[in-house]
């Protein structure tokens, strides 16, 4: 490392850590979405005393209208649904062998995968503190497995640094550490700070920082014994004769903070990504089956919603068949949940408050893609030793994760070889099927050379072409001036889904604000 | 013998025309994370338009829907489509973050003079389009 301590005062130094946090913490925040807050959930509802004969219908069998209906029903409420799919789940959804899905524009994709394996397609991840989603799995019996967010021997990779070659996690989250330890560590020693650390504290935090950094005892983080015992050895610890490591290189700072490496180092300490986090064994649509098994006699498949209108204190839905062959039916109700998307409820007919109105035609949903590629054996596991876990790169696939089930099995693997976000979304969304697995290949080969012959086959969902979210998740354009007005009953309807939390994009959003749908109308009806 | 090895000069000519359609050259693309690097109008459609309305501008219908823009008088008036691109309206997405002033006027002529619409007079300028961000 070329830092000298002598050369630098403490202003510039102050400076430099300002400028690394001041970067680090707008990396943060962007990475972070506005998707940072806890669950509110209170604990299971338990409806009563439902009047008789009051007629509830609900609009798509998502995991919001599947809540609602789970809980209306219990209560005594005659509970109906209108689904547009011939499946319940909407975005909790997963493509496996045998599935076909045909997307708007009319391109169709036959999933080759081999049984056992898949795509989770949308939701792919559940933190441990989305408690309503965690309590309906374990009530439904949905079996979870750990998810593997952080794996310290997936790589970071950025094609203008380090010769375009894949950087082991581990290698660089110790590097970063240990030099920035080593500065703080100095100027400490030297009294450079010692306003804001007092004599006792110092003395404290330099040890602190030597063991955090992996230090020497001169301060100095370098190559040695010291790193290599978290960033690796250039050959290994062993038993016999070639027992004895050889420490590795470490890389300099400057190296590590001209690429764009340092921004994936704490995606893993997100509050929704801390582990331990879970996934349902076999596909997240498991989730959804576990709720169909509850709510599926009361769906209606394949009927998409036309028209949606109140008279006296009746609300009516108009629908026809999906494939819009059949001449259109109603469905009367007192009362309405509807959790079609805004994005596809603004191109329905509909009599709401042009208060309402205006709120569902200012949302349009984000662009997002995701391919999983079936490679004929797992080499990411057989020959690079990575399990589970993500490879983040600057590429427009933007990540590469390792399938956390099956691990050591002989046979294809899926990996999820493209997740972004953005322009590169927009972009791979306006491409064939065909032309996208080309493309992922093309990156994802440049991360692990192994991709152009153990190919097998490979999926993909773009968002924007998803026929029934028409994108990803809602996007506010002024949600504090608008939130509130989009969760007021308008006629005899409620709105609930993902878009009308403040977790967006994730499953919580959806079941929680079906939850509090539940309660408010189950209030209102019961208050009458 | 004459008519055969003129309809397998045909056959052998349309194969490689059907091969083109189908695989856009992307050399142009995915050059920055947050906004389009494409400058033609031609690229800049099969980027970012042709997601949503369709390589060949025809639009689709699902539960939801994208218009077609092909044979569509709603592009006569020129303010139009640069105000739906740069603003968005319903489920279509304000695109003039990812767009410059230059880019939304060069998609805008193109959708304008292609996919069955002649519309040719007052072209969008990138002066325009600024004066309507
Ligand atoms: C790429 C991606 C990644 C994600 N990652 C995660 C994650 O890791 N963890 C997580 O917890 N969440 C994640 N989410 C978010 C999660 O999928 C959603 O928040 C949740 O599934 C939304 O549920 P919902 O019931 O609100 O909407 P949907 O699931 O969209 O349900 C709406 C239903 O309405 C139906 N419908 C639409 N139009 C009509 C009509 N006209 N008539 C009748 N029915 C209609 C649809 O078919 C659908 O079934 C992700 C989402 C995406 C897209
Ligand atoms: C994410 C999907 C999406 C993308 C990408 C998209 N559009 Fe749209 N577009 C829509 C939707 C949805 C509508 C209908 C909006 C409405 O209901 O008012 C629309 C409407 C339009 C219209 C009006 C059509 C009419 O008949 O009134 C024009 C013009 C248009 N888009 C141009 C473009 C151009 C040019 C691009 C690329 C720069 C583009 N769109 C990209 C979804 C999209």
């Amino acid at each position: 490392m070329s830092f000298n301590p002598e050369g630098v005062t403490r202003r510039s130094f102050l400076g430099m850590v300002g400028a690394v946090a001041g970067a680090a913490a707008m990396y943060s925040a962007m990475s972070t979405m506005g998707f940072a807050s806890q669950s509110n959930w209170r604990g299971r509802l338990n409806l009563q005393g439902a009047p008789d004969n009051t007629n509830i219908l609900i609009l798509g069998a998502g995991l919001a209208g599947m809540t609602a209906a789970f809980e209306l029903r219990n209560a005594g409420y005659n509970v109906k649904l209108l689904e547009y799919r011939d499946k319940a789940g909407g975005r909790c959804w997963t493509l496996r062998g045998g599935d076909s899905y045909t997307e708007l524009g009319g391109f169709t994709q036959h999933i080759d995968f081999a049984e056992g394996n898949y795509l989770n397609p949308g939701p792919w991840r559940i933190p441990s503190d989305h408690f309503a989603v965690l309590d309906y799995c374990k009530r439904f019996g949905v079996k979870l497995e750990p998810f593997i967010q952080v794996n310290y021997n997936a790589y970071l990779h950025d094609s203008e640094a380090f010769d375009g070659q894949p950087q082991r996690f581990k290698e660089v989250a110790t590097d970063f550490r240990g030099h920035v330890a080593e500065l703080l560590a100095k100027v400490v020693d030297q009294q450079g700070l010692d306003e804001a650390v007092s004599v006792e504290d110092a003395e404290k935090l330099v040890a602190a920082l030597k063991r955090y950094g992996a230090l020497n005892d001169n301060l100095d983080y370098v190559t040695g014994s010291e790193s290599s015992t978290f960033r690796g050895w250039s050959h290994p610890e062993g038993g016999g004769v070639d027992g004895k490591p050889e420490p590795s290189q470490v890389n300099s700072l400057s190296e590590i903070l001209n690429s764009t490496l340092w921004r994936n180092l704490t995606t893993g300490d997100n509050l929704h990504m801390q582990s331990t986090i879970f996934q349902p064994v076999g596909g997240m649509d498991m989730i959804a089956k576990g709720f169909e098994e509850q709510v599926g006699e009361l769906i209606t498949y394949n009927a998409k919603v036309t028209r949606i209108h109140h008279e006296g204190d009746q609300v009516t839905a108009s629908w026809i068949s999906a494939d819009s062959g059949s001449n259109e039916q109603t469905e009367t109700a007192d009362y309405c949940i509807c959790t079609i998307p805004f994005s596809v409820l603004s191109q329905i007919d509909h009599d709401f408050s042009p208060r309402m109105s205006k709120i569902i035609d200012s949302m349009p949903y984000a662009s997002a893609f995701k391919a999983g590629i079936e490679f004929k054996r797992r080499f990411w596991e057989e020959d690079e030793h990575i399990y589970g876990g993500i490879s983040y790169t600057n590429l427009p696939i933007t990540l590469i994760s390792y399938p956390p089930y099956n691990m050591f099995s002989d046979g294809p693997g899926v990996l999820l070889a493209a997740y972004p976000w953005g322009a590169y979304a927009y972009q791979f969304n306006a491409l064939s099927p065909e032309e996208r697995i080309d493309k992922v290949m093309e990156y994802g080969s440049q991360i692990h050379p192994q991709y152009y012959d153990e190919f097998k086959t490979g999926a993909s969902v773009a968002w924007h072409r998803v026929p029934w979210t028409l994108g990803c998740y809602g996007l506010w354009q002024d949600r504090e001036a608008d939130y509130q007005d989009a969760t007021a009953m308008d006629g005899r309807t409620l709105m609930a889904g993902e878009h009308i939390s403040y977790l967006p994009a994730w499953m919580e959003g959806a079941v929680l604000s079906a939850l509090d749908a539940v309660e408010r109308l189950h209030t209102t009806i019961t208050e009458i | 013998m004459k008519m055969l090895f003129t309809s397998m000069a045909a056959l052998f000519l349309t194969i490689p025309a059907i091969a083109q359609e189908t695989s856009i050259d992307t050399t142009t693309w995915f050059d920055n994370p947050s906004t389009l690097t494409q400058t033609d109008g031609a690229s800049i459609y099969a980027g970012v338009c042709a997601g949503c309305h369709m390589p060949n501008g025809q639009g689709a219908k699902g539960a939801g829907e994208y218009p077609a823009l092909a044979n569509n008088p709603s592009l006569m008036a020129t303010a139009y489509p640069i105000s739906l691109v740069i603003h968005g309206h319903k489920a279509m997405p304000p695109l003039g973050g990812l767009l410059d002033d230059e880019q939304v006027a060069s998609v805008v002529n193109f959708i304008r003079t292609n996919f069955g619409n002649n519309y040719t007079d007052n072209e969008a300028r990138a002066e325009l389009v600024k004066n309507m961000r």
